[in-house]
């Protein structure tokens, strides 16, 4: 094939699926039914198959089809699917317009080491010891992150300011938001790769993806053998070099008419560049001179299948890494371990699967997920936790179990959800306002959606809370609402391993009037 | 006196004025009793809300007697939830639809509606029924999630409660109709016409870290208060309120309660709920503080059955 049409499709459909994507982040009213998200998700390569791998969710098929379409295409994947690879593509473009040069690209060799390098680190800490070269190199999570951290706190403030100008005509259709803000170290990570990708696309095309990125390089192995590929003509190749210098991925070889078929990113760039259409792209015919050389890459094609394979005997082997509960205090808030949302099962399951792609942050509607820095230890940096100071876990919503990408938060049905024990309630008498002040108070009780927090007789009139362990879900409202500062009076403590909390139980009311009583 | 004088001195006075409105009690330049006011508190009972409601509001004078033509008007619902209406964590719905229809019949230009929710106030708004409901009766549903909506006032006459920020939309209507649900509350035993008040302000923190019960009784200082209370005991939360667990809490008293006096209207209800009136502080607080009457026996009450 030879019709500049590809490159026109390519786009199309890159520029839908990066609309689709920023749209997924950026739904900053949360107006997106949840199974909106289910099918861009469904084939983002890392999340994929860590959650096929991992939790055995035989739904998660969305990798293995990335691989049979990069067996059939090429690396097709990163220039039409990849949010992080389209973004790249528009900074690149950008970077053309600033200088030409940045789009003048021509052939340069493969940084070999360097990305079977990382691929490997990557690959063998997912194996032995957890997530965090994934966590930190993924590239939906990575582009993920980008929209949560700075996306998304850019619109939400375009909405408010919207809202307040609105506001003065009387008009409340735009509503003002929580700024999504974060403490500083949140934003180091995104930060940094924002400088990477956003530097190297900017002057270098596609260079990070086949330096750095792990997605890319594994499906770089894969391409070798795709059965669709870009070919010279000989016969009509004037070796002008066009098409050296228009492949973002610097991988057209013309002089020895050879193109590197594991950075090429089936962009179709080159064919429309070319005057003479002697580039085209078509099925491979396997000539002798790449079966010489085929064995040795299809034993290490293999060998990374089978270690990647080999995951799923070790998803659960990271005892050392878990946070084990301290002894608990009883005057300042001390809390043993971080609240992980519910669906994640606990701690151990919950940072083995997740890639802190940040879609829970950006989706939680009562802005209670935060990035962690060290709750998790410092590997599990990124990896969001439940503040419940900045939020609580509303009682009838499931929304982050739903939407997460990589099985790290597993659905529950919404009545399941409500007797998922995630924490326990902890009561702090010394702190409480009943206690010290003799006034009332008890807004840790009225919170609390199961009444495992309810308030019983004090002094006179007054009341104080007391916590029925029982019944109590752990889900943050009492502490959120505890109006007591800077420590509050009643807090959760994380369960490293939720369990069930038993059905609150009810008694009809039997209050009647005849007449009015007054 | 030159044109421009006038002018000057009339702009003047006319600046005079409306700050004396803004700073309240200026219900007083207009004579407190007014024909057909003849009863403190009108109570009915068993009927749906909104019939209740168009009979007791009938007994009591009918709406043009608060809600004058041209006015805005804020209805003030208790949305406090993200409950279903048969769990009665919020004004029933077809109440406050009903209550904004007869606004508007009374000559409203426009009427506004809003809760500072403890829940998600999307889904208060969307599950109690009460968004629609009002939007059906034409009224401007307004949210009240932001601190930016909220502007500081003072109650010197309080004594707990000196300063609180107070929704914009309330400090801007001319009418504010207080349509509460009565409930059991973990907090103060009770919730209904005072503690609704606690979702006109911004930091409901600073009342429970600062006396509750006083900050409760404190707000009814406040200048702009509401002309009028509708208290919905149709279905009425008996135990673990003030969200209740289940259906079991819930009681079907069948009945409403229509008055000006919210110290009564707390004592009434009170006495719906099987509560002692003088064990809920802040109804005892706001009685010696001259912010209205718990003394019901001393009323003129009409009650009507349905």
């Amino acid at each position: 094939m030879t019709s500049k049409a590809l490159k026109y499709i390519r786009l199309a459909t890159a520029l839908a699926i990066f609309a689709v994507f920023c749209v997924l982040f950026l739904d900053i009213r949360h107006l997106l039914p949840e199974e909106f998200f289910d099918i861009p998700l469904w084939f983002q390569f890392a999340p994929s198959a860590i959650k096929f791998i991992s939790a055995g969710e035989a739904a998660a098929t969305g990798f293995i089809a990335v691989l049979i379409l990069t067996v059939l295409t090429g690396r097709s994947y990163c220039s039409f699917l990849c949010p992080l690879g389209i973004m790249q593509d528009l900074i690149s473009r950008a970077g053309g317009k600033i200088k030409r040069r940045y789009r003048r690209f021509g052939f340069k060799k493969p940084h070999t080491v360097l990305r079977y390098t990382i691929l490997a680190v990557t690959l063998l800490f997912a194996v032995f010891g957890g997530l965090y070269f994934i966590t930190l190199l993924d590239p939906y999570s990575i582009f993920g992150r980008f929209m949560t951290y700075f996306a998304r706190p850019v619109i939400t403030g375009i909405n408010n300011v919207l809202a307040h100008i609105f506001e003065r005509f009387d008009v409340y259709a735009i509503v003002p938001l929580h700024f999504p803000s974060f403490k500083a170290y949140v934003y180091i990570i995104p930060s940094l790769f924002l400088l990477l990708t956003g530097v190297m696309s900017l002057i270098k095309g596609r260079l990070y993806c086949n330096t750095v990125c792990p997605v890319g390089t594994f499906l770089g192995l894969i391409s070798r053998i795709s059965l669709l590929r870009f070919k010279f003509d000989d016969s009509k190749c004037t070796k002008c070099g066009r098409c050296a210098i228009a492949c973002k991925s610097s991988c057209i070889d013309f002089l020895n008419k050879n193109i590197d078929n594991s950075r090429c990113v089936v962009c179709f760039n080159c064919i429309n560049s070319c005057p003479d259409k002697a580039i085209s792209y078509g099925f491979v015919r396997f000539s002798s001179a790449e079966k010489k050389v085929d064995r040795k890459k299809r034993e290490l094609i293999g060998g990374t299948l089978l270690l990647l394979l080999g995951l799923s005997g070790r998803s659960s082997g990271q005892e050392k890494n878990t946070p084990v509960p301290q002894k608990a205090s009883t005057v300042k808030e001390k809390k043993t371990s971080p609240v992980t949302p519910p669906g994640s099962t606990g701690i151990e399951n919950f940072i083995s699967k997740c890639t802190a792609c940040s879609l829970c942050v950006s989706a939680c509607p009562n802005n209670v997920l935060v990035p962690s820095f060290d709750q998790y230890g410092i590997a599990g940096i990124m990896q969001p936790h439940m503040d419940y100071h900045k939020g609580f876990c509303a009682y009838e919503c499931t929304r982050c179990l739903e939407i997460c990408p990589t099985g790290a938060l597993l659905p529950l049905l919404p009545e399941a959800k409500k007797l998922t024990k995630i924490g326990k309630a902890i009561f702090v008498r010394e702190n409480c306002i009943v206690e010290t002040e003799h006034t009332a108070c008890g807004a840790c009780a009225e919170s609390c959606p199961t009444k495992a927090v309810h308030m019983v007789p004090f002094i006179g009139n007054l009341t104080i809370p007391e916590t029925n362990d029982d019944i109590c879900i752990g889900c943050g409202h009492c502490e959120h609402a505890c109006p007591v500062t800077p420590y509050k009076a009643i807090y959760v403590d994380g369960l490293p391993v939720h369990t069930a909390a038993k059905k609150p139980e009810n008694i009809q009311t039997d209050l009647k009037h005849d007449d009015f009583p007054f | 006196m030159r044109r421009r004088d006038f002018i000057i001195k009339s702009a003047g006075a006319g600046f005079a004025a409306g700050a004396a409105m803004s700073f309240g009690g200026y219900k007083k330049l207009w004579p407190e009793n007014q024909p057909g006011q003849t009863y403190d508190m009108v109570a009915i009972m068993g009927g749906k809300p909104d019939a209740m409601f168009d009979l007791g509001i009938q007994e009591f004078g009918g709406m043009t007697r608060f809600v004058g033509k041209g006015q805005k008007v804020l209805v003030k619902p208790n949305i406090g939830w993200d409950r279903t209406p048969e769990y009665a964590a919020c004004t029933n719905p077809a109440l406050v639809k009903r209550v904004i229809e007869h606004c508007f019949r009374a000559g409203a230009k426009e009427v506004y509606l809003f809760d500072h929710t403890v829940d998600n106030w999307v889904n208060c708004y969307r599950n109690s029924g009460i968004e629609k409901a009002a939007k059906d009766a034409g009224a401007k549903v307004v949210p009240a999630n932001s601190e930016s909506y909220y502007q500081e006032v003072s109650i010197p006459e309080a004594r707990s409660l000196k300063k609180t920020k107070i929704h914009q939309v309330l400090l801007e209507s001319d009418v504010i109709i207080n349509v509460p649900v009565l409930k059991n509350h973990d907090a103060t035993h009770m919730t209904c016409a005072m503690k609704n008040m606690m979702g006109v302000v911004w930091d409901r923190g600073y009342w429970h870290r600062n006396n509750l019960h006083q900050c409760i009784a404190d707000y009814a200082f406040f200048s702009k208060k509401p002309v009028l209370h509708i208290i919905d005991c149709y279905n009425v939360m008996t135990k673990h309120g003030p969200q209740g667990v289940s259906k079991e809490d819930v009681a079907n008293l069948a009945s409403q309660i229509i008055t000006t006096d919210w110290v009564a209207g707390d004592a009434a209800a009170a006495k719906m709920i099987n509560y002692d009136p003088d064990k809920i502080d802040y109804i005892k607080i706001a009685h010696n503080l001259g912010l209205g009457n718990m003394n019901l026996d001393s009323l003129n009450i009409r009650k009507i059955k349905m």
